[in-house]
């Protein structure tokens, strides 16, 4: 075993481990800490992957924007961070089931996918590869479509959370 | 290359050599050295911070006109020394009801956070921890750690004052961050890499000259990231005890000390690669050395002019800092990314000098618009709240009344 494949098996069980705390730590705050070091495992996988564009990335916009604001938003909607009740829902069997023909789905359909098989190839010293990664975002022929509408959701999530936020004049009236 | 002109290759190689007559294998040197290189870039900034300490009460002394530490050493250069001896020995009081891990982790993250930033900044040519092809991001994105690391620390206190002061922190934090991160792709776009090294090597003229507004803006911006005047109402000294460390004594108490220092040269760090050349400068490329000590002294300079602004301007309110950054330096951050680029393109076909000329003039262009509209709305009366009458809860006193006869 190579010592990348090492690293890649305690990274995934870490953050698997991780995972597992989010959803069954009773401390709202301490499952936001594991999300975080959740988070943090899939930057250290994107880095083993020498993707150290998303590795950073995963950092910058999850770790940094969204356990801030996870931590936010459980700070200031919920008096009581933790919580006494019960962990298990009594129909737990159908959403395991929902999850486990979701995962099944997708598996197969990513199996089908060329590239599941290949072989990593080591990429050679010196190469760029953000430039490329830029211009097939912008790339007719690329990603240029799915770029644009997530950024037209993003805009959408904008606008709605400044209407849901904006104090309207005529109320006060 | 000889051992004056690049002491650090020449280091490198002998610790090298010497590990492999050890009888390490070519991947256990690579790993030795990059440990040890770790080592010396955790521990030569924490050390630094000790002499950074010295200056900064030494500059600020004389600001306020008093002499400042002068008894321990000559100059009270040891003061720090002292001082650290002293916080090393302290007690550490654990609040009542602290959530343990979240209390004790946020130092060590606030500490990690800024010493992480120092293994992407390239010294001189041959001196740099790592040569990311993503530097700039890994700035940004370690400096998000740092947040997390105040979160914890206002999080895990179990004090209501440390929970608001962290928020206060964080949300000045996150806000001043849009217009960093804005700030600092304008010296990507124009060096059209996001490594440091080619950031710097692209650096012909300094970046300050090609977009002076930028740079005026990026260093406002790094002022508010480090909480000092006029963005320290987080921690006022005069008004409040203390910011989100107020339940921590000793040497976890002295951690957040040491990263605040730290942080400022850091940030001096990043400004000066960014903008200020970095490294270079004449007979860099030959005399590695020479770089280093150019790189040093710009440093300096920059952390000087913070150390002059810290201890001069008075301090913002938070309603004034917020609206500098939403109304005023995000839109101008944002004007200055879209009419770069479209200089950029037009003058392609220029000589150097006229396309520097046109950017940085359509940089200054933006500011002073930007500045113009900015200011506009602040010279409109500010909406008054409350009365200036006494007692202020009375309900005839409120001026948004018509009738009110308070005037």
């Amino acid at each position: 075993m190579s010592g990348l494949q090492i690293i890649f098996i305690l990274v995934a069980a870490v953050t698997l481990f991780s995972a597992l705390m989010v959803v069954t730590v009773r401390r709202m705050m301490h499952a936001a800490l594991w999300l975080v070091l959740a988070l943090f495992g899939v930057a250290v996988m994107f880095a083993t992957l020498q993707a150290s564009f998303f590795a950073v990335i995963q950092v910058l916009v999850y770790i940094g924007a969204i356990a801030i604001l996870i931590i936010f938003s459980i700070m200031l909607t919920q008096r009581v961070l933790e919580t006494s009740g019960e962990q298990i829902i009594r129909n737990w069997w159908l959403p395991a089931l929902v999850a486990l023909v979701l995962f099944g789905l997708l598996a197969s359909a990513l199996s089908l996918w060329r590239g599941f098989g290949e072989q990593l190839v080591e990429l050679p010293a010196g190469v760029e590869n953000i430039p490329a990664l830029g211009k097939a975002l912008v790339d007719p022929a690329g990603y240029a479509i799915p770029f644009e509408v997530a950024s037209v959701l993003l805009l959408a999530a904008l606008i709605g959370a400044i209407y849901v936020a904006i104090d309207r004049k005529e109320k006060a009236k | 290359m000889t051992f004056w002109s690049d002491p650090f290759t020449v280091v490198q190689q002998w610790f090298n050599n010497l590990l492999a007559t050890i009888g390490f294998g070519p991947i256990g040197v690579r790993i030795v050295g990059m440990l040890v290189g770790i080592v010396i870039l955790a521990v030569g900034p924490m050390l630094f911070t000790i002499f950074l300490i010295w200056v900064e009460r030494k500059v600020i002394s004389r600001i306020q006109d008093r002499i400042g530490p002068n008894r321990v050493g000559p100059f009270g250069l040891f003061q720090p020394f002292a001082d650290m001896v002293k916080i090393f020995i302290k007690e550490h009081i654990t609040p009542r009801g602290a959530d343990w891990l979240p209390y004790n982790l946020a130092p060590v993250l606030a500490v990690a956070a800024v010493l992480m930033v120092w293994a992407v900044i390239p010294f001189t040519v041959t001196f740099f921890g790592v040569d990311l092809n993503v530097g700039v991001l890994f700035i940004i994105a370690v400096g998000s750690l740092g947040e997390m690391g105040i979160i914890l620390a206002g999080w895990g206190s179990n004090n209501k004052y440390a929970l608001l002061a962290m928020f206060r922190s964080v949300a000045q934090l996150i806000s001043y961050e849009i217009p960093l991160v804005l700030c600092s792709l304008v010296p990507v776009m124009l060096a059209g890499s996001l490594n440091l090294n080619d950031i710097v090597k692209a650096q012909e003229p300094w970046f300050i000259v090609t977009a002076p507004a930028t740079a005026i803006i990026f260093f406002i911006v790094s002022l508010a990231e480090i909480g000092r005047a006029p963005f320290d109402l987080a921690e006022a000294e005069s008004e409040i005890v203390s910011g989100f460390n107020i339940e921590y004594s000793g040497l976890k108490f002295g951690m957040f000390y040491v990263a605040e220092f730290l942080h400022t040269f850091t940030v001096a760090l990043i400004f000066a690669t960014l903008f200020l050349g970095g490294w270079r400068g004449p007979g860099a490329e030959q005399y590695p050395i020479l770089g280093f000590v150019y790189y040093f002294i710009k440093v300096g300079v920059v952390y000087f002019l913070l150390m002059l602004v810290d201890g001069t301007l008075p301090r913002l309110r938070i309603d004034q800092m917020m609206n500098l950054n939403w109304k005023t330096l995000t839109p101008i951050s944002l004007a200055v990314l879209v009419v770069f680029p479209l200089v950029d393109k037009l003058m392609a076909g220029s000589p150097t000098w006229l396309r520097v000329l046109a950017l940085a003039g359509s940089n200054l262009l933006v500011l002073v618009i930007g500045e113009r509209i900015g200011t506009r709305r602040l010279a409109r009366a500010p909406a008054e709240v409350g009365s200036r009458d006494r007692p202020v809860a009375r309900p005839e006193n409120v001026l948004s009344q018509p009738d009110s006869g308070a005037r």
